[in-house]
């Protein structure tokens, strides 16, 4: 019983990742009291953790599980270099979310991330510092950025409540995580049409820093066979 | 001696090379102001430098390198001219796979001179080419200046030269933008539909796009379309023109055959014949400090990658046969960084940073092959 697992702790993620393993023949539950962080599988040689899935990335990072569920948006944004940290399994098919750029509707003369980039040197030209980008994806967007060739722009760190920072003075644009828009459109944003930074889902993610006892391996290897991966 | 006392005492070997030539020693802190190297590296210094905190003071960053603080120290009390020697840490954070060195010292000696720019380059470059001949390093140089000059002497709107200016330091940006302006690309998406509505009147299309919300106001949204529009009037830079352009990037030849070639395309673009003709003052300069500026190598495109603000004399010195090693030296002129730091003020510079680990291995690597 040592191949470990962890999956989100709460709430619909939970929930899903539990139906998504029923599916394939891997029970799981959580046991004990209702708050108490403990849970049981049947099916499968596994320890199965129950982890807040921010912190999942940094425990494969670590190595001290094998196995977890997340989204692939905190994996790319969390571990540097992740494709050397980890290895993508499975996709699972729910947790969709796509991390986007957008920006005031009212800025009818941009669209593109070419007009961003343009607005962005005129602003700083007007205003004496760069045009704010809001958003907690640091990494994933100055690198979306970067690879963009945009400039004149600065990241200011939003923890929460990102779409509205416009209104509040605090940022000119955001880059955050969307599945259908509606709370972008209730604060007058627009998502840029090439400001698809990244589209996320939950996914089995393999450590590659994890010790991989020869029994290990093989649990893995039957846990596989059972996912179809 | 450990290898960390060994590269020190390199280092100190370096600076007191500077120091005989007439350079004062400086320091610098190691915890540098955040907002100035945001304001003016932009993002990218994030992903380079390690960011700290403090709780008065806010954001701050571990010296990512010693440009910034020397000028500012030059800039609040130093008489001109004048020349600084440093040596210290540097610290970059480094790809997660790289084998790179995340700290590092630096040793570097920087010229602040008004009088004669083309003597202060040479200057800068004989010293570095004196101090690391024993090392048969193979020398690299540039001028951003050129291609500032080939960019501001085509036939084409001020608004475009300013454009591709800007991004001269991101290349393939800089070739959208080529593209675009030549015509060989066509314009970005929904570009031909927002100026189609801007016939009918900006005010009342800006104010259908929704509620006011942000820092960047009307006025601004209705100036960049007109800005827009004017694009989409102005004729297409010319494809000669463009070739030109093309032929000046690619430029890779020896010194006084790149001065040569350079020269024949001054006689069609006649703007850049100010650039030309600083490139020849500075090879008369370099040949008067004893460099061979015959066989020295010219690459135009050199220093465009990584070294924004560098806006003139650019060079380097690599180790040949070991391209996975960073440059062992390099340098050039920034007066550009000068200007965004000094608030516009003009302050002439040129100067550049060698890397001791890196010559003390080379070092090592020459004597372990002589035995």
């Amino acid at each position: 019983m040592s191949l470990k697992l962890a999956v989100p702790s709460k709430g619909r993620l939970m929930e899903k990742t539990f139906d998504w393993f029923a599916a394939r023949g891997i029970g799981m539950r959580r046991s004990g009291s209702d708050r108490e962080y403990a849970a049981d599988v049947d099916g499968a040689d596994l320890e199965l953790l129950l982890l807040s899935a921010s912190e999942i990335p940094r425990e494969l990072q670590a190595g001290r599980i094998h196995l977890g569920v997340t989204g692939s948006d905190l994996v790319r944004e969390r571990i540097p270099g992740w494709e050397q940290v980890v290895r993508e399994l499975e996709p699972m098919g729910f947790g969709f979310a796509d991390l986007v750029i957008a920006v005031p509707r009212i800025w009818i003369d941009v669209d593109t991330l070419d007009d961003l980039d343009a607005a962005a040197a005129d602003f700083r030209a007007a205003h004496g510092f760069r045009l704010r980008i809001a958003t907690k994806y640091h990494r994933l967007v100055r690198e979306f950025l970067r690879d963009a060739g945009v400039a004149d722009y600065q990241l200011v760190d939003s923890q929460g409540a990102t779409e509205g920072t416009v209104k509040h003075l605090t940022a000119e644009a955001i880059a955050d995580i969307t599945s259908s828009g509606d709370t972008l459109r209730a604060n007058h944003l627009k998502v840029l049409e090439d400001g698809l930074v990244h589209r996320s889902q939950a996914i089995l993610f393999k450590s590659r820093k994890a010790d991989w006892q020869p029994a290990d391996r093989a649990a893995l290897k039957n846990v596989l066979a059972k996912i179809g991966g | 001696m450990s290898d960390k006392a060994a590269i020190r005492a390199e280092a100190a070997r370096l600076q007191a090379f500077f120091s005989a030539s007439g350079a004062v020693p400086v320091e610098a802190d190691l915890l540098q102001s955040a907002e100035t190297l945001l304001d003016l590296y932009g993002e990218d210094i994030r992903a380079r430098a390690y960011t700290t905190h403090d709780p008065d003071r806010g954001e701050l960053m571990l010296r990512p390198d010693f440009t910034v603080p020397v000028v500012q120290m030059h800039m609040a009390n130093g008489a001109e001219p004048a020349r600084y020697t440093y040596l210290g840490e540097v610290f970059r954070k480094q790809q997660a796979d790289s084998r790179r060195a995340s700290e590092y010292l630096q040793v570097g000696y920087e010229v602040f001179d008004r009088a004669n720019p083309a003597a202060a380059d040479a200057e800068v470059f004989a010293l570095f080419s004196e101090v690391l001949s024993p090392l048969g390093l193979a020398p690299v140089t540039g001028d951003i200046g050129i291609l500032l000059a080939a960019v501001d002497s085509l036939s084409t709107t001020e608004r475009r030269k300013r454009a591709l200016r800007r991004h001269i330091w991101r290349p393939r940006r800089f070739r959208v933008l080529l593209d675009r302006f030549t015509g060989r690309k066509p314009a970005p998406l929904g570009r031909a539909a927002l100026l189609e509505r801007a016939e009918t009147g900006l005010e009342a299309l800006i104010a259908s796009g929704g509620p006011m919300i942000g820092l960047r106001g009307p006025d601004e949204i209705e100036r960049r379309i007109r800005h827009l529009q004017e694009d989409a009037a102005a004729e297409p830079i010319g494809t000669a023109e463009a070739e030109v352009l093309d032929v000046i990037l690619s430029l890779r030849e020896t010194l006084n055959n790149a001065h040569e070639q350079l020269r024949d395309i001054a006689v069609d673009l006649p703007g850049m014949s100010h650039a030309v003709a600083r490139m020849a003052r500075r090879m008369d300069a370099l040949d008067q400090a004893g460099v061979d500026v015959a066989g020295l190598p010219f690459e135009a495109s050199y220093g465009r990658t990584n070294m924004e603000y560098y806006d003139g004399f650019v060079f380097g010195f690599l180790a040949e046969g070991q391209p996975r090693l960073p440059p062992v030296a390099t340098g050039g002129r920034y007066d550009a960084l000068c200007r965004m730091l000094g608030g516009g003020r003009e302050i002439p510079a040129v100067g550049g940073v060698i890397r001791p680990e890196l010559v003390h291995a080379l070092h090592n690597d020459l004597a372990e092959g002589g035995s």
